[in-house]
């Protein structure tokens, strides 16, 4: 029968390998039929509570628990919405303003956090409801009610306005991602998964799933390691990890560092990494390193679930090329559009545009933005058919390959995310006495600068920026200037303001 | 040290470095930190920080981090 829930992975595995380790992390492991067992429970309290089709938040450490938690959720036929303890407390309300959950799923030390915020719905404890006695009977008529194109999970990402933007995943789109993305990977039950990114964006994806799929094992890797990079290959080594899918400063971290003329990887054999442009000089260090391995340079927004195009690295890369982004998967259709709509000639850029079941449902609760991304063919008048805007500028190489160019607007990527500086920019003149503010970033120094014009200290801000914006958006220099440089229309001269930050540092 | 005490400063206003053993031990300093820190060393003392030494005993205080400093010079 055609697969139509990802819970199909989990429960196929626990038949093949109920005992062996599939997640680990800093606090424990679990084997698959924990997983399996504690997700039933779980999912068989939402389901006594009386929850279907309605978001749940998941708001716990990074730890095994927490995919046991993401599981669970499905399995009540409800969506989770993962959140982070480290996420600052004004991020946190606004996504809970959009989600309005049903539920909140602590752990025991995020309870009391969340007991702070409004709109979490009801709050529960993981470990008292992993307890729950299993009723087969529900999860079998939730079951026979779910369809595939019904969510599974939302994701924020960082919003223009302001707001984060609550991508929302289905059952079909995640399953045609994953069962491509292990065909070209070619994940096994042998695989053994370094996990580095973060459990509340998509990025994990790549290491759960392929996890659940095949009974491979994946360890959370503690992120104090990514500090202190000797000691990071040598938890590689110990717990003889042989895939990584990475974001690209965490790999850069590694090999700029010259740790590989201390310690090599001993098992590593398949390296992917996305979310950024890898700079050749590492790459190539990296290869040199291991020269058996497989490297793969993924791309794809969180929009159309995780990621829709590959390139394997099959050839030497001189400093000054850039490496493609190559092809979509198997399914997936990327369609370049010029400012026309149309397809440009061969060679010159387009917009990356992105057709197939890979598409996300769109942005939750907001039919705005989901209205100006998630468009109508403009290919194709004769019946309905989506497809995603990137905003990404792409255009195919002489060998035939996807180049990713630049974007058309401010967002950019740094340290593997996915930024809109025009989101900064409002949070800063949320200050009140911020008067305009204005964000550039330095492709070349990774840095972001903030120029304000305002009365207040430049130390005083930073601290305001801190208390409502994430780690990974805190500008790098912020300086008050006595009035904004403008464009002739008056507009904020963002070239001139990069240009000079680039030019100072 | 002075100049080490600004660059750190400048990452956290509200960090008394001065007296701060933690740095790491009490999860100030984050992998960002890590890196930025290592990068303005770099600029500003002419320090190239090697991979064995990027351990938290050299970077739980400001001490630490300018003794480690002097010792590379």
């Amino acid at each position: 029968m055609m697969q139509r829930n990802i819970l199909e992975y989990l429960e196929h595995t626990v038949t093949r390998f109920p005992d062996k380790c599939a997640f680990s992390g800093e606090n424990g492991e679990l084997t698959f039929s924990e997983v399996y067992t504690q997700a039933r429970s779980v999912g068989s309290f939402l389901c006594s509570e009386g929850f279907e089709h309605q978001p749940v938040v998941v708001f716990m450490k990074k730890q095994p628990k927490t995919i046991a938690a993401f599981m669970g959720v499905i399995y009540s036929g409800c969506f989770y919405v993962p959140l982070d303890d480290e996420m600052p407390q004004h991020r946190v309300e606004l996504i809970l303003q959009t989600l309005n959950p049903a539920a909140s799923i602590c752990d025991e030390t995020t309870l009391e956090m969340a007991k702070g915020y409004a709109n979490t719905g009801k709050l529960y404890c993981y470990d008292e409801i992993a307890e729950t006695p299993v009723n087969e009977e529900a999860l079998a008529a939730v079951r026979e009610r779910q369809i595939d194109t019904d969510p599974i999970y939302i994701v924020f990402t960082s919003g223009s306005t302001g707001v984060p933007k609550g991508v929302v995943g289905c059952h079909r789109a995640v399953i045609d991602y994953i069962e491509n993305l292990c065909d070209v990977m070619k994940f096994n039950s042998d695989s053994v998964f370094g996990n580095q990114t973060p459990l509340y964006f998509d990025a994990y994806l790549k290491e759960i799933m392929p996890t659940l799929k095949y009974g491979a094992t994946t360890h959370l890797i503690p992120k104090k390691l990514f500090m202190f990079p000797v000691a990071l290959v040598e938890y590689l080594n110990t717990h003889k990890i042989n895939t990584l899918c990475w974001v690209v400063s965490a790999l850069t971290f590694i090999s700029s560092f010259k740790t590989f003329e201390k310690v090599k990887p001993e098992y590593l054999h398949t390296i992917a990494f996305a979310s950024e442009v890898f700079p050749i000089r590492q790459l190539n260090i990296w290869r040199a390193t291991l020269p058996n391995a497989r490297f793969v340079n993924l791309y794809g927004p969180t929009e159309t679930t995780g990621i829709c195009c590959y390139f394997e690295v099959d050839r030497e890369f001189g400093e000054e090329e850039a490496l493609p982004i190559g092809r979509p998967f198997p399914n997936t259709e990327v369609i370049l559009l010029d400012e026309n709509n149309c397809v440009p000639p061969q060679g010159e850029q387009g917009e990356i545009c992105i057709r197939g079941t890979r598409l996300t449902l769109g942005y939750y609760c907001n039919p705005e933005k989901t209205g100006e991304a998630f468009v109508q063919n403009p290919l194709n008048n004769r019946y309905p058919e989506l497809i995603y805007r990137t905003g990404d500028l792409g255009k195919y190489n002489e060998r035939g390959e996807l180049m990713f160019l630049s974007r058309k607007d401010n967002q950019i990527k740094h340290m593997g995310h996915r930024i809109e500086l025009g989101e900064i920019e409002v949070v800063s003149a949320n200050h009140e006495n911020v008067n305009t503010a204005c964000c550039v970033f330095d492709p070349e120094k990774k840095k972001i600068a903030m120029y304000y014009v305002g009365d207040v200290a430049e130390g005083e801000l930073l601290k305001f920026l801190k208390q409502k914006l994430p780690r990974y958006m805190i500008p790098h220099t912020i300086r008050r200037l006595e009035e904004m440089p403008l464009t002739p229309n008056g507009k904020i001269d963002r070239n001139l303001l990069k240009k000079r930050t680039m030019e100072n540092g | 040290m002075d100049k080490l005490i600004a660059i750190l400063s400048d990452l956290h206003p509200d960090v008394d470095f001065e007296t701060e053993t933690g740095l790491i031990d009490n999860g100030i300093l984050d992998s960002f930190d890590v890196v930025t820190i290592v990068a303005e060393v770099d600029d500003t003392f002419d320090v190239q920080i090697p991979a064995e030494e990027l351990i938290p005993d050299n970077f739980n205080s400001a001490e630490s981090l300018y003794a480690l400093i002097q010792r590379l010079a």
